[in-house]
């Protein structure tokens, strides 16, 4: 274990980012981290390996820019997650994204979660599909209710889901809770927390657990009770300060850019890294990172990038740890495409399946068992090689891998999730991935099932195995996820009809040779020696 | 970017360590100075700051002995008095290393262009093509060795423990190797965000923070000829540390001696790197 040196977990509430904030974190990972910086599945930014003396001058310097790592640790309310799409996703009924500021603007330095059991999270979403409103504490989806008449907004309030050793799927509080009820609903729910919650456990604290054992409808009253007491007892100060999003005008002052040809590899660019926005005539375009890396001097490419081409000036980071630029006008694509192939940003893949995400791993979490981020990498590169990309099939599947138990790389929620591990293999300990199938993000989203164990130089060969299989044996028109559902219950292809004759096709291409033919196998990604398993405390770090 | 207000106040320097630009343009032409643009010929030969003449830095590293190194300042019209002020377009390192060679050399009027060539393009300050000459002058050689580390000095410093070791290259490739005992200040951290080098108050708090008092020795090294670490130097000078020397050979040297080297074992670090 490296006791000199930290990690620094940046607070981006809502992945939001200015341009003058992206300019700040690259001079702060040039001059104290190691000239990249991380972008975690819960939007933070991260820089690693900064010596334990210098933390301090780099709270001083993101202080500079309205940023802080109050409260991105420890057992508070973490960062506030919101949908990248939020505000110009074309399924959303409103934008939550003033709604999300507001609730992580009345929580940062809040008494009421400076000293909670555990860590605490918020998502809120857009819409059902870009929704990861099932695996927080708290998840808010936006929602409309005709009462008298007349439009009321407010969310869907999900509580108790989360993803862990031990993952839950958030469950519904009510059909509907008015935008007035929702700030008394968080309160209510987090001093619940506090009081109920387990200070004993470390390993069965969050929140999750004591909804899972006192029950949900058990828990759903005492809420519901709970929120009385907040509304009677609340000052009339305590209410959400929400600063609507200004709309940028479709006169944004953007320089409109003649393209006569579109250069190589955009067509592809296009397809895989860019939505049309609900406002007409804009783009939303992702810039598709490694597992989340990009360096100091790419930071600062973005920084004049966003000013440049997005109309609402600035950046969010995704769960899946990309970039996004909104608000671009759609003729501006071709030069923007130009612009991030400069600076080594236009890779393809963002919103399809070679978007692996992968957690920190090995590369600096004292947590993990495994070079999950490295992992990730490799199979995008493959991905992306392979044109996997371009297969509509694969598109909204996903590939998610964590490397401990803990889910920091979400893998209960990929089509294809893997969790790191240590095995033994022909009687030699190796670094293996256990396997998990068709988890989903989603207000619909579903947890994956425990598939099979994997050695981690394998993973790769069985993730294209199985979609060697799909391709071969899908229905017309299928996708991978719903030919993966079809096979978990039992309907699947002659080859492979449920989850044990998929498991023995796949246990025989996870097969390694001996470790005296094949010695690498048994060593992780990154690394040229022995593989051993150790861990030391620390603190999850996607 | 006051130079006034960067000098140390210990009263063993006439000159500043950082010149602002304004300044320069202001004194250029007026006072007795020499602006050395340290970067390759045909960089020089197509713009330099006007009046700026060119010693590029390979033509002192690559000479032979020191006479000769006295030789190309005393060619570019540097005597022994005149107010040496260097840049270069590389952050300010190939400056620093070219200026300790002429500190060392026993000159004692040297300052570094707070910002680099581009940023005074940038600036809108008088760039010129033409190429100047001056007269040859003469220069004396009196040997400065209290700056200069020897492998002998940093190999008897590590056995008393009694000086500080920096290493100045990038966190990465400190991870991967370096000398034993050596701390880790990457030149970025001396970087300000507008000039070469931060403020001499931020660079003190900075080198503090890392629990190295003004009192101690400080022997700064990098990966081949001395040139992060030459800026190092001057970042240390800044911040008001007295007893500062140059290992000029730096780690190229070290490991051609095959003198043990540390590092940290699992090198999964470089993975998190974007690179």
């Amino acid at each position: 274990m490296q006791t000199d040196y930290s990690m620094v977990r940046v607070k981006i509430p809502s992945g939001i980012i200015a341009p003058e904030q992206l300019e700040k974190l690259a001079f702060l990972s040039d001059a104290f981290s190691i000239g990249s910086a991380h972008v975690s599945t819960r939007q933070n930014i991260q820089l690693h390996w900064i010596q334990l003396d210098d933390v301090s001058e780099v709270m001083r310097g993101l202080v500079d820019v309205g940023l802080t790592t109050r409260e991105a640790c420890g057992n508070t309310v973490r960062n506030v997650v919101c949908s990248p799409f939020a505000g110009v996703c074309a399924k959303e009924v409103f934008d939550a994204t003033p709604y999300a500021n507001a609730v992580a603007k009345f929580l940062l330095r809040n008494p009421l979660n400076q000293n909670l059991p555990r860590k605490f999270k918020l998502n809120f979403s857009c819409c059902e599909e870009h929704s990861l409103v099932r695996i927080a504490d708290i998840g808010l989806a936006p929602a409309v209710k005709e009462i008298d008449g007349q439009q009321i907004k407010g969310f869907r309030i999900y509580l108790g889901g989360g993803l862990g050793p031990a993952s839950f799927i958030g469950e519904l509080l009510e059909e509907f809770t008015p935008m007035e009820n929702v700030l008394p609903t968080c309160i209510a729910t987090l001093r619940l927390y506090d009081r109920l919650g387990d200070r004993g456990k470390m390993h069965r604290n969050r929140m999750r657990y004591l909804v899972h054992d006192m029950g949900f409808e058990k828990f759903q009253k005492h809420v519901l009770n709970e929120r009385v007491i907040v509304n009677a007892t609340k000052s009339t100060a305590t209410k959400l300060e929400i600063v609507e999003e200004e709309v940028p005008s479709s006169a944004a002052s953007i320089v409109s850019y003649e393209s006569a040809s579109n250069p190589p590899g955009y067509q592809r660019w296009l397809k895989t890294n860019t939505v049309p926005q609900k406002q007409r005539g804009y783009a939303i375009a992702f810039i598709t990172l490694r597992s989340g890396d990009i360096t100091a001097r790419q930071l600062k490419a973005v920084s004049e990038i966003c000013q440049e081409f997005s109309a609402e000036r600035g950046i969010r980071t995704t769960p899946a740890q990309n970039i996004v630029l909104r608000w671009v006008l759609q003729s501006d694509l071709p030069e923007l495409y130009q612009r991030l192939m400069q600076v080594g940003l236009a890779n393809t893949g963002a919103l399809t399946m070679a978007s692996a995400v992968g957690c920190t791993g090995t590369t600096s979490c004292n947590l993990a068992i495994t070079n999950s981020h490295r992992l990730a990498k490799e199979i995008q590169a493959k991905f992306l090689e392979l044109g996997l990309d371009l297969d509509d099939g694969l598109g909204d599947s996903t590939i998610k891998i964590s490397g401990c138990p803990n889910s920091c790389g979400q893998h209960p929620v990929g089509t294809i999730g893997f969790y790191g591990g240590a095995s033994r293999v022909n009687n030699t300990l190796a670094p293996t991935y256990n396997m998990l199938l068709a988890g989903s993000t989603g207000e619909g989203g579903s947890l994956g099932k425990v598939f099979t164990r994997v050695p981690a130089k394998k993973v790769i060969d069985v993730v294209l195995k199985i979609v060697e299989l799909y391709r071969q044996e899908k229905n017309e028109d299928e996708r991978l996820q719903q030919w993966i559902s079809r096979i978990m219950r039992g309907e699947g292809p002659a080859t492979a009809k449920n989850t044990a004759e998929l498991k023995r096709i796949i246990d025989q291409v996870a097969q390694l040779p001996s470790p005296d033919q094949s010695p690498e196998s048994y060593m992780d990604y990154g690394d040229d020696g022995t593989f051993t398993a150790k861990t030391a405390r620390g603190e999850c770090a996607a | 970017m006051k130079s006034e207000a960067t000098q140390p106040q210990d009263g063993s320097r006439t000159y500043p360590i950082l010149v602002d630009p304004y300044k320069l343009m202001d004194v250029i032409r007026k006072k007795r100075i020499r602006v050395v643009d340290v970067r390759k010929a045909e960089e020089y030969s197509n713009g330099h700051i006007a009046g700026a003449v060119s010693i590029p830095l390979a033509d002192i590293l690559n000479v032979d002995g020191l006479e000769k190194a006295v030789e190309v300042f005393a060619n570019a019209g540097i005597d022994d008095k005149i107010h040496v002020v260097v840049y270069d377009d590389a952050f300010g390192a190939l400056a620093a290393r070219v200026a300790w060679t002429l500190e060392y050399i026993g000159h004692q009027n040297v300052s570094l262009l707070a910002v680099t060539y581009s940023t005074w393009k940038l600036m809108g300050l008088k760039v010129e093509k033409k190429k100047t000459v001056f007269k040859k002058a003469k220069h004396s050689l009196q040997i400065n060795n209290d700056i200069l580390a020897t492998v002998d000095y940093v190999n008897s410093s590590l056995e008393q423990n009694g000086n500080v070791l920096l290493d100045s290259r990038e966190r990465l490739n400190y991870l991967d190797h370096h000398i034993p005992n050596a701390i880790n200040i990457p030149y970025k951290t001396f970087a300000g965000e507008r000039s070469i080098l931060r403020s001499s108050e931020d660079l003190r708090r900075i080198v503090q923070n890392r629990g190295i008092s003004n009192s101690k020795g400080v022997i700064t090294y990098c990966g081949s000829v001395g040139t992060l670490s030459g800026l190092a130097y001057y970042a240390l000078l800044l911040a008001g540390y007295r007893n500062v020397k140059l290992y000029a050979k730096s780690l190229r040297e070290w490991k051609s001696l095959n003198l043990p080297t540390g590092g940290v074992k699992d090198a999964n670090y470089w993975d998190l790197s974007a690179e």
